[in-house]
């Protein structure tokens, strides 16, 4: 597979790849009995950074989170979250990471307060110089929006304010990596907007390195520094969003009709292409329209034709639609 | 401080927190820690006029023991067993195992909450027992004292077994089934609603393998006068082997639970919690 390291030094401005590497993988691999889940995944992110880790279900960005967070054996391939294998990791490492969990009815006679503190008490050990730990549980909850219900039991919350505290209770103990799975399902887009600065607010003043999986684009877009796009347990495609839209911006897609038959082509000159198309056919060309691609477009259609089953090959379109 | 024993501290608060969140809502109130006691002080109630063969002791008074015993082992050993498994579906387990120390703090916790559970209950059935029964706690101070410490090794034998039961069966639904009727077996051949001498040689020897039987006995020690021992086997309390039997139970079950509680941890992660949250919106 060709990586797309064009598109990763394009995107990184020179002194953002001075700060040290944080999360690495390389060829990492899980196989459930003869299924291949991931099939080499190649991923680094450095202090500070969010990455974004898009793709549809069932293409591996949940297993290859919980590879990360420690919470599953691979089944091959190096990992080294903030310098250690996951796998082997102590206590020390764990009270150094953050991990936001889709919480369902757990700990529903707690009281929010109660239960923020309490998980938070875990961490006061691990607290240093310049990075205490925990957070003060008043002043994290009225960030996540939750101050007037500090006091309310947890199962009296609604779905949105359970996910903000599913959040407040990932970074309680200040992490310096924070994992995020699907984070904003079910938010509504006051939520949304909220969450979305909170996590620009973590990585810019805390320097927190944020890997979160989601399978929406524009949150991706929009939270992310970079963005690696994971179909068919493979990264087919790692950038910034401003250097992966201009990758495909380039291109177009010329339709046409000629005789009752309906045409459809992708080109990166549409101008020349329409050109050369009246100069061969003139008075016959018909229903002309011309459409950029947005990323999208791209990434939906990658989507679509994973879904159906052809995963490796759209992916293989993709990355030859980018070169 | 060392972050394990600060781990073991806020598992002590964390047990004294879900003990509190439970026992201050009433439909949980009645539901875990009255309706029981009722019903057994009830059923007793109706038997307080029938003496046991060939003494002047109510067969009431006789039983209490034996039922104080037979909660003792039953009631902390599934009450954990089922929590555990719960817990494990509803993500608790897995909130504990992301923070550091977690699993520390949360089986601490576990095990304070049941303790304090244990204690709740047996002061709810004995204040009652005392008053309405005669015969109970003939021997002064000296049963209060052999409550204590064999409640205290009841707990320690039953707690792991608890502990190891919930690790290995994956549906709460499962467990409690189970235990039900597994401890229903043991609890019928144990000599807790009559004496045990009256069973076959072969029912004894089964009886005195498990918790209930010497729980039971350790308990009738405590609460009933000296001549009541003539129903049991060698017609003695016999603390030594009382200590000895749960004291093995004990030894056991500590060796065995962290090891399979370890093994039962590293498998939760995140997409297990979901598929079974899945299965569980399915049932509905």
């Amino acid at each position: 597979m060709v990586m797309v390291s064009a598109v990763d030094s394009s995107a990184h401005p020179a002194e953002s790849s001075a700060e040290p590497v944080v999360i690495e993988a390389r060829d990492l691999r899980m196989r459930y009995g003869t299924l291949d889940v991931l099939r080499g995944i190649d991923l680094v992110a450095r202090r500070g950074e969010v990455v974004a880790l898009l793709g549809p279900n069932g293409a591996g960005k949940t297993t290859t989170i919980e590879i990360l967070e420690g919470f599953r054996a691979r089944s091959a391939g190096e990992v080294s979250v903030l310098g250690v294998d996951p796998m082997s990791a102590d206590e020390r490492w764990r009270a150094r990471i953050g991990v936001v969990l889709q919480s369902w009815r757990d700990h529903g006679k707690w009281r929010v307060r109660e239960l923020l503190r309490h998980l938070g008490r875990y961490y006061a050990p691990y607290g240093m110089p310049g990075r205490e730990r925990p957070y003060d549980v008043d002043k994290l909850l009225a960030t996540v929006g939750l101050a007037d219900q500090a006091d309310q039991r947890i199962l009296t919350l609604s779905g949105g304010q359970r996910r903000r505290l599913d959040v407040a209770i990932g970074i309680v103990g200040r992490p310096e990596v924070l994992f995020l799975d699907e984070p904003t399902a079910g938010f509504d887009p006051e939520a949304r907007r909220d969450f979305h600065d909170l996590v620009h607010r973590l990585s810019d003043l805390e320097d927190t390195t944020i890997l979160l999986a989601t399978h929406d684009l524009d949150e991706a877009e929009k939270l992310a520094d970079r963005i690696l796009i994971l179909a068919a347990g493979r990264i087919v495609a790692d950038g910034s969003a401003e250097a992966l839209a201009r990758r495909v911006a380039g291109k177009a897609e010329v339709r046409w009709s000629r005789s009752g038959e309906h045409y459809l082509h992708t080109t990166d000159d549409a101008t020349g292409f329409v050109r050369e198309l009246f100069a061969q056919h003139g008075q016959g060309i018909d229903d002309l329209e011309v459409r950029r691609a947005s990323l999208e477009d791209t990434y939906m259609a990658l989507v679509h034709r994973h879904e159906a089953g052809q995963g490796v090959e759209a992916a293989a379109e993709f990355e030859e639609a980018r070169r | 401080m060392n972050p394990t024993a600060y781990a073991l501290r806020i598992g002590l608060a964390r047990g004294w927190i879900e003990f509190r969140a439970t026992i201050t809502r009433p439909q949980e109130l009645f539901g875990n820690y009255l309706m029981v006691p009722v019903v057994l002080l009830g059923v007793l109630f109706f038997m307080r006029d029938t003496t046991v063969a060939g003494t002047t002791l109510p067969l009431a008074s006789l039983s209490l023991p034996g039922v104080i015993g037979m909660m003792l082992v039953y009631g902390p050993m599934t009450a954990v067993a089922v929590l555990l498994s719960a817990e494990r579906e509803d993500g608790t387990l897995l909130r504990a195992k992301a923070v550091p120390n977690g699993m520390v703090g949360y089986v601490t916790g576990m095990i304070t909450r049941t303790a304090l559970d244990t204690v709740t209950f047996l002061v709810i059935l004995l204040i009652p027992g005392v008053l309405l029964f005669d015969g109970l706690f003939a021997g002064g101070p000296g049963g209060l004292l052999t409550l204590l410490w064999l409640g205290s090794l009841g707990l320690v034998a039953s707690v792991p077994l608890g502990l190891i039961i919930g690790s290995v069966v994956r549906s709460p639904r499962a467990v409690g089934g189970w235990l039900f009727f597994l401890s229903g077996g043991l609890v019928a051949i144990s000599g807790i609603f009559y004496p045990i001498t009256a069973l076959a040689g072969w029912l004894q020897g089964i009886a005195q393998v498990f918790p209930f039987y010497w729980v039971g006995l350790g308990i009738r020690s405590a609460l009933l006068p000296d001549e009541a021992a003539a129903v049991e086997i060698g017609q003695s309390w016999r603390h030594l082997e009382t200590v000895a039997v749960l004291g093995a139970w004990s030894v056991i079950g500590l060796l065995i639970a962290p090891v399979v509680l370890r093994r039962m941890a590293r498998g939760e992660s995140g997409s297990n919690v979901e598929e079974r949250r899945q299965k569980a919106l399915q049932r509905l």
